[in-house]
């Protein structure tokens, strides 16, 4: 494992998400040990109801409901995100520059839901446009969310959004080690936000595609892996992390979830939804390579597998292949507890999965009752979570549409 | 519509785009945006609010109409004249 300076390696040290069962990491982490889903259900507009994962959380706890009127659902849950990631933190900007701060906010898709309202908005009005909304346009920009952010915080350093489809939280992690270690930043707000609960448009292209998740009891819906899984439970949620150097980190004495040891994305330059292992199984590879690691040195894998027949077992394959010879790895689902939460799906899961360091615990995949043979993986913790001796490291996959993979290895900060 | 009764329904459309608005106090004949928190979006929030309500079109050029409470009410007192409060 080679060693490298402390200002080139890069520390998660605060953490704030927004989850359909939880409003900070300490509930996540116990609802994801108990197995207790958050998945219950929505109206959708012209649709009947679908099984969702719905995020309550403290919306005026850092702005008021003038501005949560103003702005957007995904501006809403990243302002409360990045502000619990900053106090969970202790930063309080007399360590950094709000200069020298970067927001980065990975999202699988923005302004679907703020068109939609307004295309509804102006059916009331007989399609007259004179009704659309001034505010549409700075609702829908793309760095929205992360532009919120910034708003809200003060932060005059960069902000952008990185679409990214369901890889997006990743990717965004990843831009923010990037822009530390290229020293265009010194902290880094990043993290990934989902508002698409709040539109009809996904469930329904979800149910046009087959892959809307059903079940008569909405915690059953999200099912990966299992024989009787039959689509996605679609989430809104958010998470947050700030990432610092770990030299500054370490100067001022922050708690530290874990380090960043590698990561990688690629593409699979073939379909517009159909996931494809090999290239799921080269990024793996590539960012255990980037990690200085090899498969025997991961501890758990958190998988991407959404409840889809072909996508769970497309990432099962890759799993296999990167890990056939691996002892002693273990294998989890975030989404059976929380379902899809698109393009906060890499980080929350995560998240979710973070506290492993400390408690050495690996959160069980819930709902798990027949296993897909096509989906037998050694070491899937299944229904109930698995205490081991000890967590070092996270394998975080996180696959979309279009053919886009990412995947983060964190290890714990004193592990190597 | 009344003097007093479109009084209220600005009032309400202010409320409606900041339920926190504290109008005790509030001076009718000073800018609306020197005492409340309200900015030039918010501003064509009233203007849009007006136009679904009471199909009233203001035209950019009046804008500045809107400036106070009594010059709201001064301004849409004869477009409101014929319309009985809902």
């Amino acid at each position: 494992m080679q060693t490298k300076a402390e200002n080139k390696r890069i520390v998660i040290t605060g953490v704030g998400l927004a989850s359909p069962n939880a409003s900070n990491l300490t509930e996540f982490r116990q609802k994801l040990l108990a197995g207790t889903s958050g998945i219950s259900t929505i109206d959708l507009r012209y649709m009947d109801t679908a099984p969702a994962g719905i995020c309550s959380f403290a919306e005026t706890k850092y702005r008021k409901k003038k501005e949560n009127k103003r702005g957007t659902r995904a501006g809403c849950i990243s302002v409360y995100c990045a502000n619990e990631a900053l106090a969970d933190s202790g930063i309080d900007f007399s360590q950094y520059d709000k200069s020298s701060t970067g927001v980065y906010i990975g999202l699988t898709e923005h302004g679907t839901v703020e068109t939609e309202n307004e295309v509804y908005n102006i059916s009331c009005f007989d399609y007259n446009v004179d009704y659309w909304t001034h505010h549409h346009n700075p609702r829908t920009v793309l760095n929205n969310p992360a532009g919120e952010i910034t708003m809200n915080l003060g932060i005059t350093g960069p902000h952008y959004s990185i679409g990214a489809a369901c890889a997006a939280g990743n990717a965004a992690l990843i831009q923010g080690v990037q822009m530390l270690l290229l020293e265009e930043v010194d902290l880094a707000l990043c993290g990934g936000i989902s508002e698409c609960v709040d539109s009809f448009g996904i469930f329904a292209s979800f149910r046009a595609q087959g892959a809307l998740a059903e079940h008569k009891d909405p915690t059953k819906a999200s099912r990966p892996f299992d024989l009787d899984r039959n689509g996605i439970v679609i989430s809104e949620g958010g998470c947050v992390f700030t990432l610092e150097r770990l030299d500054k980190a370490l100067a001022r004495g922050a708690k530290i979830y874990g380090e960043i040891a590698g990561y990688a994305m690629n593409s699979d330059a073939r379909d517009f939804v159909l996931p494809y292992g090999p290239r799921q199984a080269e990024c793996m590879k590539i960012a255990l390579a980037r990690a200085g690691m090899t498969a025997n040195d991961i501890t758990i894998i958190n998988t991407h597998a959404t409840g889809t027949r072909q996508g769970d077992i497309e990432e099962c394959k890759a799993i296999r292949e990167v890990f056939q010879d691996a002892s002693n790895v273990y294998v989890n689902n975030t989404k059976s507890t929380i379902g899809h939460a698109m393009g906060a799906a890499g980080v929350l899961e995560l998240a979710g999965n973070l506290s492993s360091f400390e408690d050495n615990i690996v959160h069980p995949t819930i709902n798990l009752d027949s296993l897909d043979p096509a989906c037998e993986l050694p070491g899937i913790v299944a229904n109930e979570p698995k205490q081991l001796d000890k967590v070092d490291t996270i394998l975080n996959n996180s696959f979309g549409m279009v053919g886009i993979n990412s995947v983060v290895i964190v290890k714990r900060f004193d592990a190597y | 519509m009344t003097r007093d009764e479109i009084r209220d329904i600005i009032i309400e459309i202010i409320q409606d785009i900041d339920e926190e608005a504290e109008f005790d106090g509030l001076d009718a004949d000073a800018p609306l945006r020197d005492q409340l928190d309200l900015d030039s979006m918010d501003f064509l929030d009233i203007v849009m609010e007006l136009r679904k309500r009471y199909q009233i079109t203001i035209p950019e050029e009046e804008y500045p109409e809107l400036a106070t409470l009594n010059s709201c009410v001064n301004y849409l007192e004869p477009k409101l004249q014929s319309v009985a409060v809902s």
